[in-house]
C-alpha cells in the first residue's frame, strides 16, 4: 500500500508549490498533453526535473499526477512555471465548437474507428 | 508505455457510477495501461462560519479518480475517467467534464438510487451520456425496468454489458460513440 496523499505533511505540498495554491489561468485541463523541449538542467527543482524527464514522449496532465503522486491541482503550477520558461510545450485538446459543444462527426468517425480496432 | 511522439489530442470520457459499481473494472478492460489512480484536493471556504474571528474556515477534501488509456490512432488518445458519482463529489464533476467527449453512467440494479444524481447532473450540464447496466450473472430486470425505474428519456442508449470483459466494455463506449456522432450530425443539419 502505499500512503495517501492526505496523509502526508501538508509542508510538503507547500515547499512543492513555494506556497502557491493555485494558478490563475486555465492553462490546463487533466488530458492536455505536455512535451518536454529539453533536458534538466543542474540545480533545478526536483519535481520539475522529474517532469521534464517523464514528457520526452508526450504525457497528459493527469499521467503526471499520477506519476509524481501529487494532486492535479498542484501539478498544474509546477507545469505553469516550466511553460513559462519554455521548457515544455503543451498540446491542448480540441475545444468543442462554442455554439454545440459536441464535438465534429469526422473527429468522432476517428474515435469510433480507433475503438473498433482495439 | 509512453504515448507515440505524433500524440496531438487528448480526449476523455467519463465513467460515473456508485461505489463498487465496476468503474475502475470498466477501465481496466479496455484500458492499454495498467489503471492509473490519482487524487484531486480542493480546499473550500468554510460555509456559514462565524468570520468575525478574523481567520476563515477552510475544508479540504481529497477525491481519488482512477483512470486509464487508449491510444486511438496516431494523433488521438482516449483517456477513460471513473468518477464518483455521489453527491459529495461535484466538485471534481466540473473539471472532469470540461471538454469531455461525453460520459457512461454504470448501473447496478441492487443501488439504483445511486445513479439518480449522476443522470441528473449530467443533465444540467448537457453531457451526453448512456447508461450501461453493469450484470453479473442472471439478469434481475430488463432494460425497461431499469429505464422506467430512472426515469429515462427514450433518447438515451441503455445497454447490458459485462464490465469484466473487454468486447463489452469496448461495446458500450461505441455506443456512446454512436450516440455522440448522431447527435453532432444532427446538430450539424440543423445549423
Amino acid at each position: 500500500m502505499s500512503p495517501r496523499l492526505e496523509d502526508e505533511v501538508p509542508d510538503r505540498l507547500y515547499m512543492v508549490t513555494g506556497g502557491r495554491s493555485s494558478v490563475t489561468d486555465d492553462a490546463f485541463d487533466l488530458v492536455t498533453l505536455i512535451v518536454s523541449e529539453g533536458d534538466p538542467t543542474p540545480g533545478m527543482q526536483s519535481e520539475h526535473a522529474r517532469i521534464l524527464r517523464l514528457c520526452r514522449s508526450p504525457m497528459a496532465v493527469v499521467e503526471i499526477a499520477a506519476e509524481l503522486r501529487l494532486p492535479v491541482s498542484v501539478v498544474c503550477i509546477l507545469l505553469c512555471d516550466l511553460l513559462d520558461t519554455g521548457r515544455i510545450t503543451a498540446r491542448n485538446p480540441r475545444p468543442a465548437p462554442a455554439e454545440t459543444r459536441l464535438p465534429d462527426p469526422d473527429m468522432l468517425k476517428q474515435v469510433l474507428v480507433g475503438l473498433q480496432n482495439l | 508505455m509512453p504515448l507515440r511522439s505524433s500524440a496531438t489530442t487528448g480526449l476523455k470520457i467519463v465513467i460515473v457510477g456508485g461505489f463498487g459499481v465496476g468503474k475502475t473494472t470498466m477501465v481496466k478492460s479496455v484500458s492499454e495501461i495498467r489503471p492509473l489512480s490519482t487524487e484531486e484536493t480542493m480546499t473550500r471556504a468554510g460555509i456559514g462560519v462565524d468570520d468575525a474571528q478574523g481567520v476563515e474556515a477552510k475544508s479540504t477534501t481529497t477525491v481519488a479518480f482512477d483512470f486509464g488509456r487508449i491510444s486511438l490512432n496516431d494523433e488521438l488518445v482516449l483517456y477513460l475517467f471513473g468518477a464518483p458519482g455521489q453527491e459529495r463529489f461535484w466538485f471534481l464533476w466540473d473539471r472532469l467534464f470540461s471538454g469531455t467527449l461525453g460520459a457512461v453512467v454504470l448501473v447496478d440494479t441492487r443501488r439504483l438510487a445511486d445513479s439518480w444524481y449522476a443522470i441528473d447532473r449530467l443533465e444540467h450540464h448537457g453531457t451526453p451520456f448512456v447508461v450501461a447496466h453493469n450484470q453479473f450473472g442472471e439478469p434481475t430486470h430488463t432494460l425497461d425496468q431499469i429505464r422506467d425505474a430512472l426515469d429515462l428519456s427514450g433518447d438515451v442508449p441503455l445497454v447490458a454489458c459485462d464490465a469484466r470483459r473487454r468486447e463489452s466494455s469496448k461495446a458500450v463506449l461505441i455506443t456512446l460513440v454512436n450516440h455522440l456522432h448522431a447527435l453532432s450530425s444532427a446538430r450539424q443539419v440543423t445549423s
